[in-house]
């Protein structure tokens, strides 16, 4: 019954939502709408769950005084901090001038962005590693990498200016980006889409039944 | 281990150092670029430029502050741009982050001298309807109901109270939609959810990671137009007559690319070097 | 003395009735270039309503021909700057505005029509100063469709698809071998797992940031159940740090089944699954503080990944980790690419289950997936030569 309840909502919520696809009369039209708000909800409820874990898994460290203890601890505070001053303001907490919104303002954003930031400095250290002109195919990637590099920023220009127009850099990027790129996400998104299809249809008709436990 | 072997294994917090000398450093000078107009710009800004005065324009600001610096220009420069043009702007996010991302690109726009001349007016001109939860399917419910999905603005007044929302029911009272995105959901979900089902016009600004993928929906016609990353934003100000940051930061992303470009090449050089000496 | 008085009194009098000849001339000449200047547009023609097809009802769709002084009109003091959409329920009723278009428009959806009544429309073309009006159209009704014949060739598709699928599962039920490519990433696994295991360090297997409603988050947590049934006979440390509930809640039910399932009940704990945190950059900081300070000697990257993918792969190589990528995300796959052992392309994601588990039905899904793959491949084919000859445009199929 434990494994089999899951598989039977999966099944009947999963068929019943590719048929509102099709049709769009009343009610059906509105199922969709009705099922999203079911998981919203309950996913909301989840969060709970996920909150006293996370405290849970961190308390544990702090007391049990494992690897990386103090950073729990940090969490501990942020997490309060963060609850804590959003309750006492109450509705509209994420107003400017709030106490909420100067916390996200100072302390969330430029941590965010900092995190996003990183991404920069690995794109460089990733590429200095992997683009090298081991064989055929990584040699022409090679090539495409540097003519976009170059291509997407305006020293492209400068340095390929005195070729015919058309031949420069920057058409040279349009044109890998039109044509080879394109042409490449294509074929991984239509075998993407039919992956999906797939696994949704061995989903529904219950043969991938690991994700609700069990063989 | 000689030179080239240590060139081939370079610790990256020397690229690390290199990189952050050439993002900050140029930060500081203003360097006049040359920054030419590619295509898929110039598509979108038609596309803009065929709009009547008046016309409402649906913008979904779907990022959070950590893609900010490549996609809060994009928004300065199209608020900018609608308020020169009087164009209607109808602001949500899919995002929770969108609906304040978007504030403070207003609170920059809205100070500016030309634009204080205009004068716009919230509720008249721009509206900020929030976040609503549920990703792709607010899409969707927008397509049949726009007051109901949002039924109250980012401040908490009604939404059908606001006379810029008089008479806008769905996509079907909505003459564009401009989305800038930084994954899901965004640009694909707009392309899945609106324009297929409601034919919407649909344009978008996107992270240069992000771009790549979208490319296949600007070919098919599906998107109108697309800024991609920095260079997609520098191109939009040039466009549009306004240079502005996403111009200014260009320099510093052209010398980080040269960088890199340069780091790759002498990997090559110390790779072939090294095989070369291991062969003979 | 008194006669040059009257003479001057009949002068006034001369004059102010000339000065009030020349005002009422000036009043009509003026009256008459003001009616001039707000002359009315010409009106919009062919109005036509009808109900919005494909639709749940509530809808009816008008459409006119714009007035020829809309854009481009030669006029420019009647030039149209917009259309009103004009709504009674009676023929020679009152009509109410319904809204408004901008010049140009030639379509306005009325969107607060009830189903089943009958509703009269006309459009007003709206001058500088006038306005004018079109003929009442043949009045409409909105209705609710059951079928959405747009869809139609989706529907098609996506049966055929189906059904090749079911075919193949059946075909595989009854004992068919089938063959499968081999995927040099799902073949590491057991290597991966074994390095761990010899050199005494954890497992992180990272399941994406999305929730349970992407088919991808689904997929990984199918591969984490293989994946933990060999970490259960390895007796290697396995941990998965989530960004999200639900998946947190889904990981622990998979891990203690596979445990279960492999004979080790015992080695299950359910702190080897948590929860971190929704944010995306916030999860990344902290699994990357895991990498960091737990060195793991193996990093699963699974599921649905944005912009922090290349930020977990280096750090796991920056660390040494064995990485084993895997997403549908083509803008990530070029990083997992760089920075990973091996990765997972696309499709294969969603194989891995199969493959991992060889289970004959799931492999024969598979097999049905080729025959969606023959269909694109036609129509792509196909498509591509009529549009480059001229003869048919394929391209409505698939709309």
């Amino acid at each position: 019954m434990r494994r089999e309840v899951p598989l039977a909502i999966t099944a009947i919520v999963g068929f019943a939502l590719i048929i509102v696809y099709f049709i769009p009369h009343p009610p059906f039209n509105h199922s969709r709408d009705f099922f999203e708000d079911l998981f919203f909800i309950i996913a909301a409820f989840a969060i709970w769950l996920g909150c006293l874990n996370l405290l849970k898994v961190n308390a544990d460290k702090v007391y049990r005084q494992k690897k990386g203890w103090l950073f729990s601890v940090v969490v501990w505070f942020g997490f309060f901090l963060m609850v804590i001053v959003g309750f006492w303001e109450g509705r509209g907490f994420m107003n400017p001038g709030t106490t909420f919104y100067y916390l996200y303002d100072k302390l969330y954003y430029p941590l965010n962005a900092t995190m996003f930031s990183i991404l920069a400095f690995f794109v460089a250290s990733a590429s200095y590693r992997a683009f090298r002109a081991r064989n055929k195919e990584a040699t022409i990637l090679l090539i495409a990498a540097l003519f976009v590099m170059l291509g997407r920023v305006p020293f492209g220009y400068y340095l390929s200016s005195w070729l015919p127009e058309g031949w420069r850099l920057g058409n040279i990027t349009d044109w890998i980006m039109d044509f080879p790129q394109t042409a490449a996400q294509r074929a991984i998104m239509i075998g993407i889409a039919l992956g999906i299809v797939s696994s949704s249809l061995r989903v529904l008709l219950g043969l991938e039944r690991t994700f609700a436990s069990g063989e | 281990m000689n030179f080239l072997e240590k060139l081939l294994a370079l610790d990256r917090r020397i690229i690390f150092l290199f990189i952050a000398i050439a993002v900050a450093l140029p930060l500081f000078f203003t360097v006049k670029l040359h920054i030419e107009v590619t295509p898929v710009v110039r598509n979108l800004h038609n596309a803009l430029e065929a709009l009547p005065p008046g016309s409402k324009v649906l913008v979904s600001l779907d990022y959070d502050p950590g893609s900010m610096p490549e996609l809060q220009p994009m928004a300065e420069s199209f608020f900018r741009y609608c308020f020169m043009r009087d164009l209607k702007i109808i602001i949500i996010g899919l995002w929770p982050n969108g609906p304040i991302q978007a504030n403070s690109a207003l609170e920059v726009i809205l100070n500016e001298p030309d634009i204080k001349k205009k004068n716009p007016k919230y509720g008249i001109d721009y509206v900020n309807l929030g976040y609503t939860a549920g990703n792709e399917v607010v899409i969707e419910r927008m397509g049949s109901d726009i007051p109901v999905t949002f039924p109250k603005d980012y401040s908490g007044s009604k939404t059908e109270d606001l006379p810029l929302m008089k008479g806008v029911k769905n996509f079907n009272n909505i003459d564009f939609v401009y989305n800038l995105s930084a994954g899901y959901p965004g640009t694909v979900e707009w392309v899945l959810f609106g324009v297929d089902p409601y034919k919407i016009k649909l344009g978008a600004g996107n992270t240069a990671v992000q771009a790549p993928q979208i490319y296949p929906y600007l070919n098919s016609g599906q998107l109108v137009g697309l800024l991609g990353g920095m260079k997609g934003g520098a191109e939009f100000e040039i466009a549009t007559g306004h240079p502005a940051k996403a111009v200014k930061f260009m320099f510093s992303q052209s010398v980080s690319h040269a960088l890199i470009c340069f780091f790759i090449l002498i990997g090559n050089f110390a790779y072939f070097a090294t095989r070369k000496k291991k062969g003979a | 003395m008194l006669d040059r008085f009257r003479v001057v009194g009949q002068e006034k009098k001369q004059m102010i009735r000339f000065s009030f000849i020349f005002l009422f001339t000036l009043l009509l000449f003026s009256s008459a270039t003001g009616q001039e200047a707000t002359l009315p547009p010409s009106p919009p023609t062919d109005v036509i309503a009808k109900d919005t097809p494909n639709d749940a009802g509530g809808s009816i769709t008008i459409t006119w021909k714009k007035s020829p002084d809309d854009i481009g009109a030669v006029r420019e003091e009647n030039k149209v700057k917009g259309y009103e959409i004009l709504r009674s329920t009676e023929s020679g009723g009152e009509y109410e505005v319904l809204g408004k278009t901008t010049a140009g428009a030639e379509t306005y959806f009325d969107s607060h029509a009830k189903n089943g009544v009958l509703y009269y429309y006309k459009v007003r073309a709206l001058g500088m100063q006038s306005f004018s009006e079109s003929l009442p159209a043949t009045p409409a009704k909105a209705k609710a469709q059951w079928l959405d014949w747009r869809r139609k060739y989706t529907f098609l598709l996506a049966l055929i698809l189906a059904l090749s699928i079911v075919y193949f599962i059946n075909q595989a039920k009854s004992g068919k071998q089938l063959f499968i490519r081999k995927i040099a990433g799902l073949e590491a696994v057991e290597e991966a797992v074994g390095r761990a295991t010899e050199m005494g360090r954890k497992i992180f297997y990272i399941p994406g940031i999305s929730d349970m409603d992407s088919m991808q988050t689904i997929a990984a947590v199918t591969i984490l159940g293989q994946v933990a049934k060999k970490t259960a006979e390895y007796e290697a440390k396995l941990e998965v740090p989530t960004s999200r509930s639900l998946v947190m809640v889904s990981c622990r039910e998979t891990i203690k089944e596979a445990y279960s399932n492999a004979g080790r009940p015992d080695l299950y704990n359910e702190d080897m699954v948590y929860y971190l945190t929704d944010d995306q950059f916030g999860y990344t900081a902290a699994v990357d503080g895991l990498f960091v300070r737990e060195k793991p000697a193996a990093v699963f990257l699974q599921g649905q990944f944005y912009a922090e993918s290349l930020i977990l792969a280096e750090t796991g190589n920056y660390v040494g980790a064995i990485q084993i990528a895997g997403t549908a995300q083509p803008a990530q796959l070029p990083f997992f690419v760089a920075a990973c052992d091996y990765t997972l392309i696309g499709e294969e994601l969603f194989a891995a289950s199969a493959y991992l588990s060889r289970d004959p039905k799931l492999l024969g899904s598979l097999k049905g997936q080729d025959v969606g793959k023959f269909i694109f491949l036609f129509f792509i084919i196909v498509g591509s030569l009529f549009i480059t000859f001229g003869i048919y445009d394929l391209s409505f199929l698939f709309r």
